[in-house]
């Protein structure tokens, strides 16, 4: 294990968050904010509890894994995009380093700050609405699962992208949608029977019911399918990574 | 001498079917400068490139210190430092922490004066807090210098090193390399500009449309190939070559008062007695001599011509 270069990889993409503070914390924290003052506080006292739960503490899970989904994968694709783009990637290919080694620099490094992220989005909830967390240890499980996978699939993405607009296409296009409809707003007990069937094929349905069970002991699909889908989800990326590695693909000519 | 870099049989055909190094078998021997010589487009970075890692070669295989390049890339990547030919970096970073970062990634604990006797001796040290973006592009090409020594490399590869550097600068460089042959580094350059090669290198190969066409020491080359030039400056100008000269290789400039002989070093007898003695004959007297040695320049032009 070369594990000066994990570090040096590792604190590299660390630092680029200090330096990009803005954006990488704050403006995620801001529009969370707007969230819960909208929904929360303002729409959210009209609305019936859901499931026992008030509505502004109802919609905090699925706030999180919002922030986490869309972030994790922008911190990570960019990560290893922008050192594409630059050509700077040489010293990275060069290096003697395995891809594990690679993938664990740049993916450990956008799942801290996705952790952190969320931790901080959590605290800021906690300012709007009466917050309960049942399973502690449960919520960090899921918290760090999701951020890991999230920051692979987001890693997989910049090594894709040939251009910058790609990189924005899968959070914004298919991430962001499939949360909305993936019960961070609502239950999916809510839904037409028919629905809920359906929105069981949208994998957020199971990051999203599994996190709201850490908080409130309530999931609209079965812990273990939602831990299980987690799993299955972070394999998959990982197979990926390992074949873009064997292959060169995008990396090597 | 032994080889510190076999490369066998080395081929690589790009996926729009450019073929861009053709069976190239090639020695680098430990602690030699080697240039690698050719016009643009030749195959030096493709084969640069495949040595460290960067392109996949489509046959053949290259060994460093014993160890194959695929096998043992750990140990294989330890020994080798790469100064690339585009000036690739990261704006934002300060030359500090991008020297620094270098080092981790080639898996060397910090070593803080190393850094800075690298960057002192790349006259970076003034600048190691400064943002990337903010240094001009010769000191950019130092800092990937930097760079590619941070890990104490044994074999440096420099793509290119003196591309849009000025003289001045270039003269630094050439120390710097020489410094570091002193100290038992290996060093691969590549470069089109004929002077470089010519300065610094032990050893030329000269590759042209992904063949590698000539390796030779560099004196050897130049005194294989090259071409002597006698220029006479007559006393008295002549209307033409007189009749009694005409054996002789010989050319009439300058209104009549420059008498150029061309004669190959590699022939046994240069013929120089013989032309002298016959125009001493033909009462021709010259008031001043003078011979010069064709450059390598003029020998690449001349193989890479042949080539065609």
């Amino acid at each position: 294990m070369n594990l000066h270069a994990i570090k040096a990889i590792y604190m590299f993409e660390m630092s680029r968050a200090m330096r990009t503070v803005m954006q990488s914390i704050i403006s995620p924290v801001i529009s969370t904010s707007l969230y819960f003052i909208v929904f929360g506080a303002a729409i959210g006292s009209r609305i019936q509890h859901i499931e026992g739960i008030s509505y502004g503490a109802f919609i905090v899970p699925g706030l999180i894994m919002l922030q986490l989904l869309t972030q994790s994968i922008s911190n990570a694709a960019f990560g290893i995009y922008f050192p594409r783009f630059t050509g700077t990637i040489y010293e990275v290919l060069t290096a003697p380093i395995s891809p594990l080694e690679i993938t664990l620099g740049y993916v450990g490094a956008a799942a801290t700050k996705s952790i952190a992220l969320g931790l901080i989005i959590l605290a800021t909830a906690a300012v709007f609405v009466d917050l309960h967390i049942a399973h502690p240890l449960a919520m960090l499980a899921f918290l760090v699962l999701t951020a890991l996978t999230f920051s692979l699939l987001g890693f997989i993405i910049g090594i894709w992208a040939d251009g910058f607009e790609k990189l924005q296409v899968i959070p914004l296009l298919v991430i962001t949608p499939l949360t909305f409809l993936g019960g961070t707003f609502y239950s999916i007990n809510m839904l037409p029977p028919f629905w809920q069937k359906v929105t069981l094929f949208n994998p957020v349905v199971y990051l999203v019911s599994g996190f709201r069970w850490s908080f409130y002991g309530v999931a609209d699909v079965n812990i273990f399918a939602s831990l299980g889908m987690t799993a299955l989800f972070l394999l998959i990326c990982l197979g990926v990574i390992w074949r873009i590695f064997s292959t060169g693909y995008r990396l090597k000519t | 001498m032994t080889a510190i870099i076999s490369i066998k049989d080395l081929s690589k055909t790009y996926a729009g079917g450019f073929q861009a190094l053709k069976r190239v078998d090639l020695d680098i021997e430990r602690g030699e400068i080697f240039a690698l010589l050719g016009p643009n487009g030749a195959g030096k970075t493709t084969l640069i490139s495949i040595i460290c890692g960067l392109v996949n070669p489509t046959t053949g295989s290259v060994t460093v210190d014993g160890g194959d390049i695929k096998r043992d890339y750990r140990r294989v990547r330890e020994m080798i430092g790469l100064v690339p030919q585009e000036l690739t970096t990261d704006h934002f970073e300060t030359v500090w922490n991008a020297v620094s970062f270098s080092r981790g990634l080639f898996g060397k604990a910090p070593n803080p004066g190393y850094i800075e006797k690298i960057l002192r001796a790349l006259s970076l040290w003034e600048k190691k807090d400064n943002r990337i973006m903010e240094l001009s592009g010769g000191m950019k090409r130092r800092l990937l210098i930097a760079k590619a020594l941070s890990h104490e490399p044994s074999i440096l590869f420099l793509d290119e090193p003196t591309a849009g550097v000025d003289v001045e600068l270039r003269k630094d460089m050439w120390q710097v390399v020489r410094d570091l042959r002193a100290a038992g580094v290996t060093i691969i350059l590549t470069t089109h500009y004929i002077e470089e090669a010519e300065e610094m290198a032990d050893r030329v190969g000269v590759i042209t449309k992904g063949e590698l066409i000539i390796v030779e020491d560099k004196a050897e080359l130049m005194r294989k190939l090259g071409k002597k030039q006698l220029t006479l400056q007559l006393s008295a100008p002549l209307s033409e070559i007189p009749g009694a000269l005409a054996k002789h290789e010989l050319e009439l400039s300058n209104g009549g008062n420059t008498l150029t002989y061309t004669y190959d070093t590699r022939a046994g007898r240069t013929g120089i007695t013989s032309l002298l003695d016959d125009m001493r004959s033909a009462g021709i007297g010259f008031s001043d001599l003078d011979t010069t040695q064709s450059s390598l320049e003029d020998i690449f032009v001349d193989l890479v011509r042949s080539k065609k």
